[in-house]
């Protein structure tokens, strides 16, 4: 463990006579700098988006999980209800049962019939939620009881679309990782490659340090140290910028629609914090494997 | 301390030389001349491991040089001091930060504190020592370079033309700190068609004088 911090710190702290050796080169030090803020930024987004897919799911799959509905048709008498509540207060797993008023159903069916709706005048089927407790009830039981009382009703679980759901929230989640396994590829690739473009532009520094006898180590070092350390400024400026980005999107209540919600929360808002270190361990394996590659090259 | 044992070497399937041999004894002064595009250069890089044979076998200081590997080389070269003609700074670093350049990559940039005042006025470049490479004259420039080649302490110093671009004064200069290095010990390996300096250097120490024509290494005799 103490080597590889040792590494790190010398890799930071650097040696100046070693860094001076290489000239700064202007071009590809600025290009370096715009690629990790860049895709430091879009990572914050799909790291946002995959976090937010994550605990969207989650809600979904637990209170969708504890809750079901019962549903009687529009004309049945309040001795059903009283009948299926009873019913229902008596199976063992549900912590709560109750019928929804008609205030409650009428803010149900109010986004497309809009506020002013006349409940009586619509076959308005009569619904009562329930609420399983952690270990859930017998649903297989409950059914065969419901068909031998109250034949009328209906226990709808939610599972038909509580499924496809879920796994729509889960998939977004892995496409979310994905993307950001793609923009560290591709962060990878644009550094190597602007790590290739230094390495040919110092070609002629490089025969010279050769010629004083410098090995391939030390010559990648001063690259390798220098395209690492502006990834990680660049990175850090694009987590930042992300960040800011993300605080201006309009909020939600924390039950809302998905795209409300898109952010961190909680622990959460240490894995931004990560991106400018594994932005930074990939420009220094991008360009010590490219740096030593050219050398090779070069001879 | 360096031997070619039979070895050709060209580029682009054209051997410049083929079967030469040649051996640098510890201590001993070489001339290399010969015509524009004998193979001097080429024998000169191959002498530090800057190319390799073709066939037959090199060897520097005792070790086959087809077999070094990347670092091994750099470790050779720690041990040969080479000066070129057109002398191969990095321009944007000083001329004492370019003649401590050995020290620096070699890990040994304190010891530059106790050599290079010593060294730039044994070249006298003590003035020119925070100048930039391209504000000096040639003569500096040359100068420079054989510090820089010497500040490592190596037991070989190869010169490639390193008069070609100063004047007569300036290269008898070069000549006397060459000479120099010789009586500390130093092998000296010089390329140059300058055969007027090599006729005045020759009254001042025992020099072998190669000529490379024509692909062949022969000993050059009273012509000179």
């Amino acid at each position: 463990m103490i080597g590889p911090l040792k590494g790190a710190l010398d890799l930071i702290v650097g040696d100046p006579q070693a860094d001076r050796a290489v000239p700064p080169t202007g071009i590809t030090a600025r290009l370096t700098v715009f690629v990790a803020g860049a895709m430091a930024f879009l990572a914050v987004f799909a790291l946002a988006l995959s976090l937010t897919a994550g605990r969207v799911a989650d809600r979904w799959a637990n209170e969708l999980a504890q809750a079901a509905t019962l549903r009687l048709p529009a004309d049945a008498p309040d001795a059903d209800i009283e009948l299926a509540l009873n019913i229902l207060s008596t199976t063992p797993g549900i912590a709560d049962a109750r019928a929804l008023t008609d205030a409650e159903q009428q803010a149900l069916l109010s986004p497309w019939f809009g506020p002013d709706l006349a409940l009586e005048t619509l076959p308005v089927p009569r619904l009562i939620e329930v609420i399983a407790d952690d270990d859930g009830y017998d649903d297989a039981g409950l059914r065969a009881r419901l068909t031998a009382e109250l034949p009328q009703a209906t226990l709808d679980d939610h599972g038909r679309w509580r499924a496809p759901l879920i796994e729509a929230a889960a998939r977004l989640r892995l496409i979310g990782w994905l993307v950001i396994g793609l923009i560290g590829a591709a962060m990878a690739a644009m550094i190597a490659l602007a790590a290739q473009a230094s390495l040919a532009a110092n070609a002629q520094v490089i025969r010279v340090l050769r010629l004083v006898g410098a090995r391939d180590i030390y010559i990648a070092r001063a690259f390798v140290r220098r395209f690492t350390l502006r990834t990680g400024v660049g990175a850090i400026g694009g987590v930042l910028f992300g960040i800011a980005v993300l605080q201006l999107l309009p909020g939600g209540d924390g039950t809302g629609g998905f795209l409300a919600n898109i952010g961190f929360e909680g622990a959460g808002w240490l894995w931004p914090l990560v991106i400018p270190l594994l932005a930074a361990i990939v420009a220094f394996v991008a360009t010590r494997a490219a740096a030593l590659a050219r050398l090779r090259e070069q001879t | 301390m360096i031997e070619l044992q039979n070895v050709s070497c060209g580029y682009g399937g054209n051997p410049l030389f083929s079967q030469l041999s040649l051996e640098l004894a510890p201590g001993s002064f070489h001339f290399l001349t010969g015509p524009s595009g004998a193979g001097k250069t080429t024998l000169l890089r191959l002498c530090y491991a800057d190319l390799r044979a073709q066939s037959g076998q090199v060897l520097l200081f005792g070790r086959d040089a087809a077999m070094l590997d990347r670092d091994a080389v750099a470790m050779t070269r720690r041990r040969i001091g080479v000066v070129h003609q057109d002398c191969q700074f990095l321009d944007h670093l000083s001329i004492a930060e370019n003649i401590a350049l050995p020290l620096t990559v070699a890990d040994r940039a304190s010891e530059a504190a106790g050599n290079l005042p010593e060294l730039l006025a044994w070249v006298g470049l003590q003035a020119q020592a925070n100048q930039l490479p391209p504000e000096l004259s040639g003569g500096e420039r040359q100068r420079a370079a054989l510090a820089r080649a010497v500040i490592m302490s190596p037991d070989l110093i190869i010169a490639d033309e390193p008069t070609g671009n100063v004047d007569w004064e300036m290269s008898q200069r070069l000549m006397t700190l060459l000479v120099e290095l010789n009586r500390m010990g130093k092998t000296i390996l010089i390329a140059t068609h300058d055969l007027t300096m090599i006729r005045s250097m020759k009254a001042e120490i025992s020099a072998r004088v190669l000529r490379l024509k024509d692909g062949e290494l022969q000993q050059a005799g009273s012509e000179l």
